[in-house]
């Protein structure tokens, strides 16, 4: 008697993975758009004019109309004017602390975005002519001189106070480009801050209220409340998220979340953040799974050494 | 009242209670099987540990499970997947297991179908295994309404509401099932109930009743062929295994059988540690909002073939077909008229009948996945309607097929 | 069983690669049993010393448990027998019995009475004194006192400092 059982594995392996590869990879290729990674390259800005000086750019971000008249320095002793929530409803959102902007941001989305927020933002069709509306951050109208060199200088300034790139955790990362605008409650953190632990409930609930209206701010600004991150490495994966932070024109047009900036080392930083919040025992199942890998196959093997011992007698 | 004498061993103390042996006898040792059958054969014991590894995962799921719409998704995703130590590998275990289930269950019925498992004194095997097939699905079902993700909760909405019966406008039933106007608290709290308790109580019953429908026609073979169990039983018996046509459940073919539970389960935990994508839909890691349904919604994948059949007809003709696509493969043992219970590639034109089925199910099941448009809703069209036809024509195709 | 014997030296060894992958999923059963990170990291209390008023007994919470503290008058400071003294905890000048506020025979929780300065436990009459010793039967042994670490005018429950480790080594803490 021929043995048939290769061929009779052959098909239901094979009819197992055509329906395998129709309803996951072709039908999710199918679904969703794909969006090809620029590598955060910003290709669609200029490159800077100059070098740029430090401390010209620090009296120019300091100057009057400049930067800190909204954004607090905590870096350069600076810190913020108003709660986060006060500040919120005055602007939709809280103006950023500029301490690390240097470093998380690129540098070609900090000119731009000094010079035409809308544009480097990509939210120009937010605050078109006919909605009446400005976006909240007002361009930099130059100082006087050339204003390429001038933003040169305030980018210069901005980089010179920052962390070091190897000194910024997934978290700094996180809270400097998302943290504004996502909660990511696995993680404790609201869009106001890191929620302390209170011994008393009215303390808390105080602190609720406050992330409560700056989300009210928050909801007005951006037409819906910006979802909490905690487990979107999950619900969305990284490929998407990765581009969605680079360009989330590309994969939702439209959308009111406005272009991150950041460069590729910090998307993956901010990546590795929302991986802390939503895949946190990645590591242990890898290390797990090899360990069961290695079990499993000399479990059949067993099996398998066994099987030939019993059928030797019954043919 | 029976004779008892001082026992002389634990094991004799049980075997005159208990007898043990007549058990071992009957269940293992001479539990004849024949010998011309393949590795499809070992597919109820890839069954058997699938079931026992969602009982266990599902075990430790269950002590930390919250079943409330406010902690639910919570408990699950950050108790569980964070906190619990192992919950994690429970999970993945319990979600995995649950989608290839269904895989080993249509390799299995298919099986039965190719080599005519459910004639001549195998119906009730036939017809338990597709009750079980029907427990599993709720199971699946009201399992994927735990996490409380954006697919349990808009997949409640859907399936619930396939009970109003179209024009039937049967609201009231829909409101009984769920307990609420909407998936809700009550609903949640029911199919917990349904999923840990009465469904599985279900289950170890209709297994039981699967398992003892075997015990007396006994097993297939692959080649069709009659066989006498006494006789080749005695022949075993009396040494002449090699000669004999049957050989012992245990350890004879059960060898065999951990030999393929083996290598399953090498493929089965590949799939736990690195593939678990298609078993856990990325959509459900979305907490459930009531007020915004997700882009493309879908079942799992094996429930998509009979959804596909619901989905290119009009509301009440979808429905009839559906019901109809629910209910036909139960009374495969009577639209069959053949008498030949050999395998489909020696039964003419039934062997074209169960290709075109099975190549069916499968294009059914990528159209039920793939957006309702343009040339997907034609071809889903068409195979639904290829889909009742086939079965419409079935007992007149073998009606004429000659004995072999 | 007659089928051991049958079974051979392949099916033994199979039997034993089982065992020991049924062995390594207990591990990760056990592991699954453990109690939570998030609950053992909650168990920390925090109590502000200054808040406790002379011979008032004030009932906080330490992992679900009630804690006893009392702040003892200079009188009772004055009359404390040597065995009282051990269980006496002393910050910033001022002395306190502060334990875990359960009998110690099966659990209830005993009242204080604060004219008698003594506690009374319902359940089956045992009797403490004010600094937590037990001076009635049935319970076996003073009031058990939880790990301490004085911070301050501040104790931090749930971390041993070197006057808890000094109790617990007179045997007094159990």
């Amino acid at each position: 008697m021929k043995n048939k059982e290769p061929l009779i594995l052959a098909v239901v392996v094979i009819f197992s993975l055509i329906t395998y590869y129709l309803v996951e990879p072709y039908a999710h290729h199918v679904m969703h758009k794909h969006v090809e990674s620029e590598h955060f390259a910003y290709a669609d800005l200029p490159a800077l004019a100059a070098n740029g000086d430090a401390t010209r750019g620090q009296d120019l971000v300091m100057g009057a109309g400049a930067c800190t008249g909204c954004h607090s320095i905590e870096a350069a002793g600076m810190p913020a004017a108003m709660e986060a929530q006060d500040a919120a409803a005055s602007y939709g959102v809280n103006p950023p602390d500029l301490s690390n902007v240097g470093v998380i941001f690129d540098e070609r989305f900090l000119a731009d975005l000094i010079k035409n927020p809308a544009h480097a933002l990509k939210v120009e069709h937010k605050f078109t002519e006919e909605s009446g509306k400005m976006h909240p951050m007002s361009a930099f109208a130059g100082g006087g001189g050339d204003i390429d060199q001038e933003v040169a200088d305030m980018v210069a300034y901005l980089k010179s106070i920052a962390l070091k790139a190897e000194d910024v955790t997934p978290k700094i990362a996180y809270e400097n480009a998302c943290g504004r605008c996502h909660a990511m409650s696995y993680e404790n953190w609201t869009q106001i801050g890191e929620k302390p632990s209170f011994k008393e409930k009215k303390d808390a609930l105080a602190y609720d209220i406050k992330v409560l209206q700056y989300e009210d701010s928050l909801k007005a600004y951006m037409g819906k409340l910006p979802p909490d991150l905690s487990m979107y490495i999950r619900s969305r994966g990284e490929h998407f998220v990765s581009t969605f932070i680079e360009n989330p024109q590309a994969q939702l047009e439209g959308t009111a979340m406005p272009r991150v900036g950041v460069t590729a080392e910090m998307a993956e930083k901010v990546i590795e953040h929302m991986k802390d919040s939503g895949d946190t025992k990645r590591a242990e199942r890898e290390s797990v799974g090899m360990n069961v890998m290695i079990y499993i196959i000399i479990f059949a093997i067993f099996a398998l050494l066994w099987k030939k011992q019993v059928w030797r007698d019954l043919h | 009242m029976a004779h008892f004498t001082k026992a002389t061993s634990i094991k004799d103390w049980l075997n005159q209670r208990l007898a043990i042996d007549t058990v071992e006898r009957v269940m293992m040792s001479e539990y004849w099987i024949p010998k011309n059958i393949n590795f499809l054969w070992a597919m109820g014991m890839v069954l058997v540990i699938t079931f026992a590894l969602l009982l266990v995962s599902g075990i430790f799921l269950l002590m930390y499970y919250q079943p409330n719409v406010d902690t639910a998704f919570y408990s699950v995703n950050y108790t569980i997947m964070r906190d619990v130590d192992f919950g994690w590998l429970w999970r993945h275990v319990h979600g995995v297991a649950a989608s290839v289930v269904f895989l080993i269950i249509y390799i299995h019925m298919f099986t039965g179908i190719y080599y005519g498992s459910y004639k001549k004194g195998r119906e009730m095997i036939w017809v338990s295994g597709m009750l079980l097939f029907v427990a599993f699905s709720a199971e699946a079902f009201s399992g994927y309404m735990l996490p409380w993700g954006q697919m349990s909760y808009w997949a409640g909405m859907v399936i619930t509401n396939l009970f109003s019966g179209g024009s039937l406008h049967a609201d009231g039933l829909v409101e009984w099932i769920r307990g609420d106007y909407v998936p809700a608290q009550a609903f949640l709290t029911r199919f917990f109930m349904l999923h840990v308790l009465l469904i599985p109580l279900a289950i170890l019953g209709l297994i039981g009743l699967h398992f003892g429908a075997l015990r007396i026609p006994h097993v297939n073979n692959q080649d069709g062929e009659e066989i006498d169990f006494d006789k080749e039983a005695k022949k075993y018996l009396a040494g002449d295994k090699a000669g004999s046509k049957v050989m012992r459940f245990a350890n004879d073919f059960m060898s065999k059988d951990m030999m393929v539970v083996g290598i399953y389960l090498v493929f089965f935990f590949y799939l736990v540690f690195w593939n678990y994508g298609f078993a856990m839909d990325a959509v459900n890691f979305d907490p459930a909002d009531g007020l915004k349904t997700p882009a493309h919604i879908y079942p799992e994948w094996y429930f998509l073939w009979s959804y596909e059949i619901l989905r290119p007809f009009s509301v009440d003709i979808g429905l009839v077909a559906f019901a109809f696509a629910q209910v036909i493969f139960v009374l495969l043992p009577w639209l069959d008229r053949s008498p030949n219970t050999v395998p489909a590639n020696r039964r003419g034109l039934f062997a074209i009948w169960f290709w075109v089925m099975l190549v069916n199910l499968i294009v059914l099941t990528a159209m039920g996945k793939l957006p309702p448009e343009g040339m997907f809703s034609q071809i889903g069209f068409v195979s639904a309607i290829l889909f009742i036809v086939q079965w419409l024509m079935l007992p007149f195709i073998t009606m004429f097929e000659k004995k072999v | 069983m007659e089928n051991n014997s049958r079974r051979g030296f392949m099916g033994k060894a199979f039997g034993a690669v089982a065992a020991v992958g049924a062995i390594g999923s207990l591990f990760a059963m056990k592991k699954s049993w453990d109690p939570l990170p998030s609950v053992r990291s909650a168990g920390f209390t925090t109590l502000d010393l200054s808040v406790y008023k002379d011979n008032e007994l004030v009932t906080e919470k330490w992992r679900g448990k009630p804690i006893f503290v009392l702040k003892k008058t200079a009188d009772m400071v004055a009359k404390q027998t040597e065995s009282q003294k051990a269980r006496d905890i002393e910050v910033n000048g001022s002395h306190y019995m502060i334990a875990i506020g359960l009998c110690t025979h099966l659990g209830c929780i005993p009242a204080y009475n604060a004219s008698n300065q003594g506690f009374l436990c319902a359940c089956h009459g045992g009797q403490f004194d004010f600094s937590g010793d037990v001076t009635k039967v049935p319970p076996p042994r003073g009031f058990d006192i939880p790990p301490f670490k004085i911070e301050g005018n501040t104790l931090v429950l749930g971390e041993a400092g070197p006057e808890y480790t000094k109790m617990k080594e007179s045997g007094v803490t159990l």
